[in-house]
């Protein structure tokens, strides 16, 4: 080793996604120092940017479980930081369709089941009071029921809200560093990395689909991630009217099933699909998987099928052989595992972090309250649901940047860029440019602005 | 937010400065009416700002002059006959009948005319709008992209045009793609159609010259993308055999499959098309809603420019005529495409209204050197034709507005096919 030890933190926190931010957040609002360590060039690249979105309300867990509270209590911590951040969030409410006998028969037991969960306001309606709720759904529905909790939210800014506050709280950003190895001693962990050593007393691991890698290198070997895509498909704006609140699918033993969607961005999404796969890094889409959402689709809402497509992309979920999250705390080796957080953890992600921060806590990390704490950011709005710059004459007036529209499709204006650019986690690609902004991501997918972006991206004059 | 926004009153409100707006702005001075032209682009002239070769202005202008040179004259035609043009202002709702919303640097602002004109043109379907599935790498674009990239002078970002190109499509723009590609260092090595034939010879026009060796894979679809950071490969499909191959490239360019820029006339609850995607219009180019007009490739997606242009001078004319008062318009017959025609455009008749150029646009979706042209109402036969040029997938199929002569106004709506 050097002569020049690395730095030393009280905790590193392995994993930029929404878990490893959201528990960066939490314990840099304590007194101890936070190194936030991810992989890839960006916050929220891996999972975190390519699922369904949906605020839960967790009606459908299984009863008792851990993800069952932590996606309840998410949700509600979730629901307030949004408010005060001004992540977009809207709340569309849900309606579960029964196409079949078998569907119909069991939306009691479901209904049952979100009481056990604490959901009380699910209710069971007739094919008419279905069709009344969602007229464009196809021939064939034969009952409902609603959960009007459910809500959508932007993943993108849920994640860089977390991690803009933890910076803001002192936390440190690595990004671009993966981690390699783990050595534990005494009282530090010394953490091998693409970019040198990183030395922490405690460790926290909330590398998704890595993370039962990074818990081999504590030498455990009790679990394993399954990558588990999930294709999905994006219509265009002009279909929003069709979907006003996300129609999901009565979930059976083969999983959730496919769901229609509005977008927090004015969209319709239908998805996802559920196929396990080997490769870790495979998010490519399918001919058979487009095939089959399109088949889907059309039985659901035939005239969403009508409709152009704007995008099509896939996640992995991190599966695992265990039917619930995998959090467990090692205190003598000042280890804590997050592992497993497959199809809820954008919910659940804030009290993910708050269970971190106690079992931590309980087993001796020292978590005293930081004094003068920064005030929550306030992120810039990119859902449909409030106004957006562009159409605010306020803002044009004491900045005409907010009235330089960029990006036709997205309506995205050139000081909004700017402020991406300027801001704490600034992006290091049109996608990151694209997560912050929306730039380039309608319907014409940079047929008329694709260059103006790329260049702003690249402009050293943008000031 | 601060009080009501601003509105600012015109005769007529065009919205989109390519080739059929800037033209038809250029008319309605010329009959005196007062032309507020909005475009979004920080630059009027539309697509043929960014298309640097030669192959406008043919019909409109009776000359042949490059892209930039021919939105240059039309921009300067428009300020020298008084048209109130204002560039990087974008008409993003409506605000009432004839009164839309504009955000420019200037402002949030209201336009409100007594006519508009509807001239915001068409653009390329992107990789994701056409489905084709795997990687989503950097290097897929669209012809207009490229041509952004290429010519408007920006920066090209980790390069997103590479050495070794794969064209998708082999209508005329596609070889418009081959050439830009060629200006910025990039090889085609590949063009890739379903179609049976390929669009070339118009395309030599357009272009001027011929790209040798370039080879032709007909029948022949993308069925994947290739490579997590960059291009490396595209899946082909034979169509017919179902057989595929991999074929090496690091940038893909998907050209042609046209949808009009449609967005505000169907928020305006416009009657669309759902051959063409555009809205409905009749001869005079009148859309379903009173005094809102349409122009362009908007309407036909996608014609030359010239044609474009042609379309505004003749709405300038009707929108005109509009503005006079007199009186409504008559009773319209639905025109529809047949076997053999994606669309129709204009897809209304009104016998008093021959459309621009006394021409019906029609899409083909399979090739025919000789075609029938077969016209229908209801279960009549109103005219048989044997055309004398080419009916092909990938250009526009021009029909005489006279094939339409006999159409009885209540005998239901006219099919145009190919027998
Ligand atoms: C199709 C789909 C739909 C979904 N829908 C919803 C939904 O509607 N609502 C909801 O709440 N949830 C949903 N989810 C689940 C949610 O997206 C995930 O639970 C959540 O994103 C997991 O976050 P994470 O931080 O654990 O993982 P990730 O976002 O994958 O973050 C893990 C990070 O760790 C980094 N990393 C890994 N190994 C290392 C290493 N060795 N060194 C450094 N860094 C490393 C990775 O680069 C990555 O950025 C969905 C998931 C999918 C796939
Ligand atoms: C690569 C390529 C090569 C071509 N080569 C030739 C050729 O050689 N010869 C030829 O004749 N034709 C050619 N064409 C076709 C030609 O460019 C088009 O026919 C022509 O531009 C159509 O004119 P337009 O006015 O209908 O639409 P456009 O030129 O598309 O103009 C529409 C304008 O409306 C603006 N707009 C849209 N929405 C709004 C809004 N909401 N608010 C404000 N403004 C808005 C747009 O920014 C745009 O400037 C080519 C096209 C391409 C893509």
């Amino acid at each position: 080793m050097s002569a020049a030890e690395p730095a030393l933190v009280d905790v590193a926190v392995i994993g930029g996604g929404v878990v490893g931010c959201a528990v960066a957040r939490e314990l840099a609002g304590f007194d101890v120092s936070v190194a936030l360590i991810e992989a890839r060039g960006d916050v929220g690249d891996a999972t975190s940017k390519a699922n369904t979105a949906i605020l839960h309300t967790g009606f459908d867990a299984v009863p008792g479980s851990l993800e069952a509270r932590l996606v309840a209590r998410g949700y509600a911590l979730l629901g307030d930081y949004a408010k005060a951040t001004r992540i977009p969030v809207e709340g569309t409410g849900a309606v579960l369709v029964a196409w079949t006998d078998e569907e119909r028969g069991s939306l009691e037991s479901l209904r049952q089941k979100a009481i056990a969960n604490g959901y009380l306001d699910c209710e069971i309606l007739a094919s008419e009071a279905v069709y009344a709720l969602v007229p464009h759904l196809g021939p064939g529905v034969l009952a409902g029921l609603t959960v009007p909790g459910e809500s959508i939210i932007c993943p993108w800014t849920t994640t860089l809200a977390y991690a803009t506050e933890a910076l803001a709280r002192g936390a440190t950003l690595m990004l671009g560093t993966r981690v390699t190895g783990v050595s534990v001693a005494d009282d530090v962990t010394t953490l091998a990395t693409t970019r040198g050593l990183v030395r922490a007393r405690w460790v926290v691991n909330a590398a998704g689909m890595g993370a039962d890698v990074i818990d081999r290198m504590y030498g455990f070997d009790r679990f394993t991630v399954v990558p588990r895509r999930g294709e999905l498909i994006v219509f265009d704006k002009q279909a929003r009217p069709l979907a006003d609140c996300i129609v999901l699918p009565v979930p059976s033993s083969r999983g959730k099933g496919v769901l229609v969607s509005p977008t927090i961005y004015g969209n319709v999404m239908l998805g996802p699909t559920s196929e396990n796969l080997a490769d870790r890094e495979d998010t490519s889409t399918t001919a058979a998987g487009m095939e089959f959402l399109l088949g889907k689709g059309r039985a659901i809402m035939p005239s969403l099928l009508e409709e152009e497509v704007t995008a099509a992309y896939a996640g992995l979920r991190a599966a695992t052989e265990h039917g619930d999250y995998v959090v467990d705390v090692d205190a003598d080796r000042r280890y804590l595992l997050i592992g497993g957080i497959r199809s809820t953890g954008l919910t659940a992600s804030m009290a993910l972090a708050e269970h971190a921060g106690l079992q931590l806590a309980g087993a001796g990390l020292a978590l005293a309250p930081r004094v003068g704490l920064p005030p929550v950011p306030v992120l810039p709005n990119i859902g449909e649901a409030f106004p957006r710059p562009y159409q605010r004459a306020d803002l044009i007036e004491s900045d005409p940047e907010y009235g330089a529209i960029v990006c036709f499709c997205e309506r995205v204006t050139r000081g909004e860029i700017r402020d991406a650019l300027r801001s704490p986690i600034p992006p290091c690609d049109v996608d990151g440019l694209r997560r912050r902004t929306r730039a380039t991501m309608g319907r014409c997918q940079g047929f008329a602005c694709g260059a103006d972006v790329e260049s702003a991206l690249h402009a050293t004059d943008l000031a | 937010m601060t009080g009501p926004p601003l509105t600012v009153q015109a005769d007529v409100a065009v919205i989109g400065a390519g080739p059929a707006g800037l033209t038809a702005a250029i008319g309605l001075r010329r009959l005196g009416v007062g032309v507020v032209v909005l475009e979004r682009e920080a630059e009027a002239g539309g697509i043929p700002r960014i298309t640097h070769h030669t192959g406008y202005g043919l019909r409109d202008l009776h000359r042949m002059m490059t892209g930039p040179a021919y939105a240059e004259r039309l921009v300067q035609g428009a300020v020298d006959a008084g048209a109130d043009l204002r560039i990087g202002a974008m008409v993003t709702d409506w605000s009432g009948d004839r009164s839309v919303m504009v955000t420019s640097p200037e402002g949030r602002w209201r336009l409100s005319a007594q006519a508009i004109v509807l001239a915001t043109g068409a653009r390329e379907r992107p990789r994701s709008a056409r489905l084709v599935p795997g990687d989503r790498p950097a290097g897929v674009l669209t012809t207009g992209m490229l041509q952004d990239v290429v010519h408007g002078g920006r920066a090209v970002s980790g390069g997103s045009i590479g050495s070794r190109a794969v064209v998708v499509g082999a209508e005329l723009v596609s070889w418009s793609a081959v050439l830009t590609l060629r200006e910025a260092g990039c090889r085609a090595v590949l063009m890739t159609t379903e179609h049976e034939r390929i669009e070339a010879p118009a395309a030599l026009v357009w272009a001027g010259r011929s790209v040798p060796g370039l080879p032709v894979s007909r029948r022949t679809r993308v069925t994947r993308i290739m490579g997590r950071h960059r291009v490396e490969a595209v899946e082909l499909t034979r169509l017919d055999t179902g057989q595929t191959r991999t074929f090496a490239c690091d940038t893909v360019i998907f050209t042609g499959d046209w949808i009009p820029d449609s967005e505000l006339a169907r928020a305006g609850g416009l009657d669309m098309d759902p051959g063409h995607r555009g809205p409905v219009v009749d001869g005079a180019l009148r859309t379903s809603a009173h005094g809102v007009f349409g122009a362009g490739n908007l309407l036909h997606p996608v014609d030359t420019a010239d044609v474009a242009a042609l379309d505004g001078r003749h709405v300038a004319g009707q929108v005109a005529r509009f503005l006079e008062g007199g009186t409504g318009p008559q009773a319209a017959t639905r025109v529809l495409p047949g076997a053999g025609f994606a669309w129709v455009s204009p897809g209304l008749l009104r016998p008093a209204d021959p459309p621009p150029r006394e021409r019906l646009l029609l899409w083909a979706t399979e090739h025919r050197s000789a075609p029938r042209v077969v016209v229908r109402q209801g279960d009549r036969v109103l005219r048989r034709r044997l055309v004398p040029w080419p009916a092909s997938p990938g250009r526009v199929f021009r029909l005489p507005w006279s094939v339409l002569a006999g159409v009885h106004p209540e005998a239901g709506d006219v099919t145009i096919g190919l027998g």
